[in-house]
């Protein structure tokens, strides 16, 4: 097999969070909960914070051989700008891993 | 004829179908009083209701936080003790979160909130929330949820369905309900089920907002008139 | 150039102004004094570059409790117990062209917040939403359909969240808001008029608190960011989103209502646009007093900020309390119970002076009076655009040309229907919660929505309308249509229209013909309302909605309440039964300009505007809200976009019950079947009451004509039938199914 043909497979993992300045309406939410009344008898009063976010899960199938993790992750950066995350009030970080 | 009966509304951080509940109750000349969340015991009462709304926002999953107000020990013990409770929308998703039904309330299928009217078939009427109305009656109530698509797994919907603790499903105006009718994504097509012993219900529907001609219909009522009729009856306690 | 000098600049302010503020302050204002003469003397705040046209509009009536000024208007419902409805609409354009989710919830958030202060119970919203058309190649339209959908999801999950029923607005699809929509939304609460409370800061000594949410760097500049090229700038640099919490707002729309009820709070003022400046300067402005903040008490959310940027911040859901000193732990109390944050953080001063402490240190201090009542008022010169006359004038062959072919207006009439302006708005309002509150009585889709008054037997109809093709066309006329529409359609459900709030959308008024639109529009509805009786009791202004240097379509968004003496007399568009009479009150006219059908065919707007004649208009809401007392009307149906043979077939289709309609008019076919003309009804009739609605007519001395009966499936048809002659000539003819499909699925098939 021409190593031309052979593929490749890739997973990639982008965590989109509100940017820090941006209020998190949910992680406050939670926070409050869980400092106000406890899920069962567990309680961890030093949580200091809480912030909810999201995880988009990408499997990359069939790119030709000579892609690299670095160049798969350029390509879903620019996706996580257009429309995973909205960059006016979102942040993401995206990590790819062989499979 | 509901001046007998004893009602509880529990209120949690944004509940917003609270008065709402209690306003129909009221047009059946059931007197209900608030609980609010933080409350711990529930006296003298034969029905709670866990009213609609998007209790502590929604957030995290709906349900998720208010399932461990200090008031939902009560409703487990009150549960336990054969006091009916019944569950609207959000009430639904609390009691599942809970564990006082089985399964899970879902994002709706096509992901968009739900807000119009839909048609119900009464699959099972010997409930103490159902005995008013005829076995196979079609009904029409509004909807109005983000989360309703219920899921269980194979094996719990075959026990459900064995036990005939699905109460109400959704279906067509001439009452077929062909796979799939249920607008988001339901299980089974699965609007609403009892617990184990017939005093739990949980609806996504809004019984609450059909109790009046003004309203759009009546069909609503006919549950307050169940639980109504099953308190004279003296079958409360199971 | 002094180093202050290049501070006005910064600020927004011309240096004219900057002069003014120097002389009224008799020295120099420091950073911080001279940005909050920054956003205090903004457009936004000041209504600089409107004032002036703003006090044409008719402001008083009986029924008017509350003029603008405060929070919201009020207008008074019922007599005998007191019951009145606050009401007001504002504008979220920009925040919802950057963001469109968060935007538009937070826009709802706002509104709400300004009902609940002046103590009113908001029992619903509505809204008016703008987009670029949803086709028009693919990179747009991508763009507008995902702002649209963000836009109705944000609409609705704050509303739907915080438990108020959105229960009607309008949707429309243009190319002029292809880069700026228009999101506005309107909210309506109740209250006792014993009850209303106001945003004042009166008492001296007394506490002033915040309570709510924290304080964070949200939406600071957010009006000069709006203005940039979104892709070229430095997402660091950007204003923060302001994200809305609408579980938070219950929780503050309950603790509110709960020291209101409890007589703990003096004065109550939202934290709005300007946030801490606005809304202290305000309330001490209007009460005549000072009244000083201490940042050192403010509840933070983020560290660090600098003074102007707290004062500055648009955190949302926070209000402004003034309470009398021994209530505050009984404030603090009911607050603790919601989980809510209420701190102390100032005090009511007779100086009349608006301080910024930290500690001890003075940071500003400026008279209120100067923030809240020294803007300039501007009157910008304009002038008529060379478009207004040249369009005027238009050929209509293309539309004439249409019923040439045979079933020519058959395919017209269902291409109108399944245009996304004509067509049903399902897709967006069963995204909202409309019934929650058990008071909604007539839901979104018909012409207007009605509620029913607790404690009442009154029901009270809203709508918000505005055809800003029409305004474009012809601002005067186009500004009183927009009224007589909003109070058409209040009628149409059977209330007597009472008074309006508005939503002034238009360009940037620094463009002579912008602001020309500006002072015509302004000039048509404030004839209008006065010939209505309907006084403006309060609104909004958003100027500057342009893209790449266009503005868009000049669009005074009108917010009409309306009241019936029982809600069991609504009426809704509807056909409701076999064999009722059809009839169109009102007069059809050679009207074929600024008509949707002629839009449709040929992509322009151009025309004469129909003509408005005020009294026929007036005649017509008495009409139709007599024959609703006296439960004379099956139907009635505002005749509007797509003209009569849309109105008609909408009936049908909502009401599932087919039509033969068979008249003779004196115009031409398009022009009956597709015109615009203005103070027109579709109404069905049971026959038996015909003779008392004929004579009613009579008395209200308006023209009708008798178009022909509901029915149900025909026979030789095999199913329900929708059937037009016009002088004896079959021009329509379909399967209602068909039309039903076709209006119903319309918005859904132009989203795949």
């Amino acid at each position: 097999m021409a190593e031309s043909e052979f593929k490749t497979k890739f997973r990639a993992k982008v965590t989109v969070m509100f940017r820090k300045s941006i209020l998190d309406p949910q992680g406050a939410a939670v926070e409050r909960a869980l400092k106000s009344h406890t899920a069962g008898d567990i309680s961890f009063p030093e949580i200091s914070s809480v912030r909810v976010g999201k995880v988009i899960e990408l499997t990359i199938d069939g790119i030709d051989a000579g892609a690299d993790a670095g160049s798969v992750e350029e390509k879903i950066k620019i996706l996580a700008d257009r429309i995973l995350a909205n960059p006016v009030m979102e942040e993401y970080t995206v990590a790819v891993e062989p499979l | 004829m509901g001046k007998n009966m004893r009602a509880a509304v529990v209120v949690f951080p944004d509940s917003n179908g609270d008065r709402d509940a209690k306003r129909a109750l009221g047009t059946l000349g059931i007197g209900a009083r608030f609980v609010w969340h933080k409350e711990s015991s529930i006296e003298d009462v034969d029905l709670i209701v866990l009213p609609g709304g998007f209790s502590f926002g929604d957030y995290l999953r709906t349900g998720a936080i208010a399932r461990y107000s200090p008031v939902m020990r009560e409703v487990v013990r009150q549960a336990g003790r054969g006091t009916r409770i019944l569950g609207i929308c959000n009430g639904f998703q609390i009691l599942t979160e809970a564990g006082l039904l089985p399964g899970v309330l879902l994002r709706n299928r096509d992901l968009l909130f739900l807000g119009r009217d839909v048609w119900l078939r009464v699959e099972n009427n010997a409930t103490p929330f159902t005995n008013a109305y005829a076995k196979g009656q079609v009904i029409r109530l509004p909807i109005a949820h983000g989360d309703g698509n219920y899921f269980i797994d194979d094996e719990g919907y075959k026990r459900l369905e064995g036990e005939g603790r699905i109460v109400l499903r959704y279906c067509l105006p001439d009452g077929m309900a062909p796979n799939g009718v249920a607008p988001n994504g339901a299980k089974g097509d699965i609007a609403g089920i009892v617990g184990e012993k017939g005093n739990v219900l949980g609806l996504m529907p809004h019984p609450e907002r059909m109790t009046e001609p003004i309203l759009g219909g009546c069909d609503g009522r006919g549950i307050f008139d169940s639980l109504i009729a099953d308190l004279l009856s003296g079958a409360a306690g199971c | 150039m002094t180093e202050t000098g290049n501070v006005w600049r910064e600020h927004g302010l011309t240096e004219e102004e900057y002069g003014k503020i120097r002389a009224l302050m008799g020295r120099e204002p420091n950073y911080l004094e001279l940005s909050l003469f920054g956003v205090m003397w903004s457009e936004h705040c000041s209504y600089k570059n409107s004032k002036a046209q703003l006090r044409k509009f008719p402001v008083t009536g009986p029924q008017v409790v509350q003029g603008p000024g405060e929070n919201a208007g009020v207008v008074r419902l019922d007599e005998s117990i007191k019951l009145c409805a606050a009401f007001k609409m504002e504008s979220h354009n920009h925040p919802s062209a950057i963001e469109p989710y968060q935007g538009a919830a937070t826009g709802v958030g706002g509104i709400i917040r300004d009902i609940f202060a002046m103590g009113a119970r908001p029992v619903a919203s509505l809204d008016s939403l703008r987009f670029g058309e949803l086709r028009f190649g693919e990179a747009g339209a991508q763009r507008v359909k995902s702002l649209f959908g963000g836009v109705v999801a944000g609409v609705g999950g704050y509303g739907n969240c915080i438990g108020i029923p959105t229960v009607g607005g309008e949707t429309v699809f243009h190319p002029s808001y292809r880069g700026n929509p228009l999101v506005n939304a309107m909210c309506v609460g109740l209250v006792d008029e014993d009850k209303i409370f106001k945003g004042q800061a009166s008492g001296t000594g007394n506490v002033v608190m915040v309570v709510g949410a924290r304080t964070g760097r949200d939406g600071i500049k957010g009006a000069s960011f709006a203005s940039e090229e979104l892709s070229d700038s430095d997402p660091d640099k950007r204003p923060n989103v302001q994200v809305g919490d609408p579980f938070m707002e219950k929780l503050l729309l309950e603790a509110s209502l709960e020291v209101l009820e409890k007589g703990l709070v003096v004065g109550l003022q939202d934290l709005g646009a300007a946030g801490l400046t606005s809304s202290g300067a305000e309330m001490a402005g209007r009460a005549g007093n000072g009244l000083y903040i201490d940042l050192d008490r403010i509840p933070m959310r983020e560290s660090g900020m600098e003074p102007w940027e707290i004062m500055l911040s648009e955190s949302q859901e926070r209000m402004l309390m003034v309470v009398e000193p021994p209530k505050t732990g009984a404030v603090r109390a009911v607050f603790e119970k919601w989980d809510l944050a209420a701190a102390e953080i100032g005090e009511v001063t007779s100086d009349g002076l608006f301080t910024i402490r930290k500690g001890a240190d003075v940071l500003a201090s400026v008279p209120a009076e100067f923030l809240t009542g020294m803007a300039p008022v501007n009157v910008r010169p304009y002038a008529e655009p060379a478009y207004f006359q040249a369009l005027q004038k238009a050929d209509f062959s293309a539309l004439e040309n249409y019923g040439k072919d045979r079933g020519g207006w058959t395919g017209l009439l269902k291409k109108l229907l399944a245009s996304p302006n004509i067509a049903s708005k399902r897709w967006v309002y069963e995204q909202y919660d409309s019934t929650v509150g058990t008071n909604t009585v007539v839901r979104p889709g018909s012409d207007a929505a009605v509620l029913r008054l607790p404690g009442t037997r009154k029901g009270m109809a809203l709508s918000v309308d505005c055809n800003s093709r029409y305004v474009y066309l012809n601002p005067r006329r186009g500004g009183a249509i927009a009224v007589a529409e909003a109070a058409r359609n209040v009628a149409a459900s059977g209330a007597k229209p009472l008074a309006i709030t508005n939503c002034l959308n238009f360009g940037n008024p620094e463009k002579p013909e912008v602001y020309w639109q500006f002072v015509q529009a302004t000039d048509g509805m404030a004839e209008a309302c006065g010939a209505f009786s309907t006084p403006v009791t309060g609104g909004n202004v958003s100027f500057y909605n342009e893209y790449d240097g266009r503005a868009i379509y000049p669009t005074p968004t009108i917010g009409m309440v309306g009241v019936l003496d029982d809600a069991e007399d609504r009426v809704t568009s509807a056909f409701k039964a076999e064999g009722d009479l059809v009839v169109l009150v009102g007069e059809t006219l050679e009207e074929l300009g600024a008509s949707e059908a002629h839009f449709l065919l040929t992509g322009r707007d151009e025309g004469e505007v129909p003509v408005l004649d005020f009294e026929r208009e007036k005649r017509l809401h008495s009409f139709l809200a007599e024959a609703a007392k006296r439960r004379l009307l099956a139907s009635a149906h505002d005749c509007s976009e797509g003209g009569l043979s849309v109105a008609l077939a909408e009936s049908a289709i909502q009401g599932n019950l087919g039509a033969a309609l068979d008249w003779t008019d004196g115009v031409s076919p398009a022009a009956a079947l597709f015109g615009e003309s203005q103070s027109r009804a579709v109404v069905s009739v049971s026959p038996d009451k015909w003779e008392e609605t004929k004579a009613l007519l009579e008395k209200h001395g308006l023209p009708c004509t008798p178009l022909g009966r509901t029915e149900g499936i025909k026979k030789n048809f095999g199913e329900k039938k929708f059937s037009v002659r016009l002088g004896g000539e079959l021009l329509i003819e379909c399967a209602l199914d068909e039309l039903a499909r076709l209006w119903n699925g319309a918005i859904e098939e132009a989203l795949k």
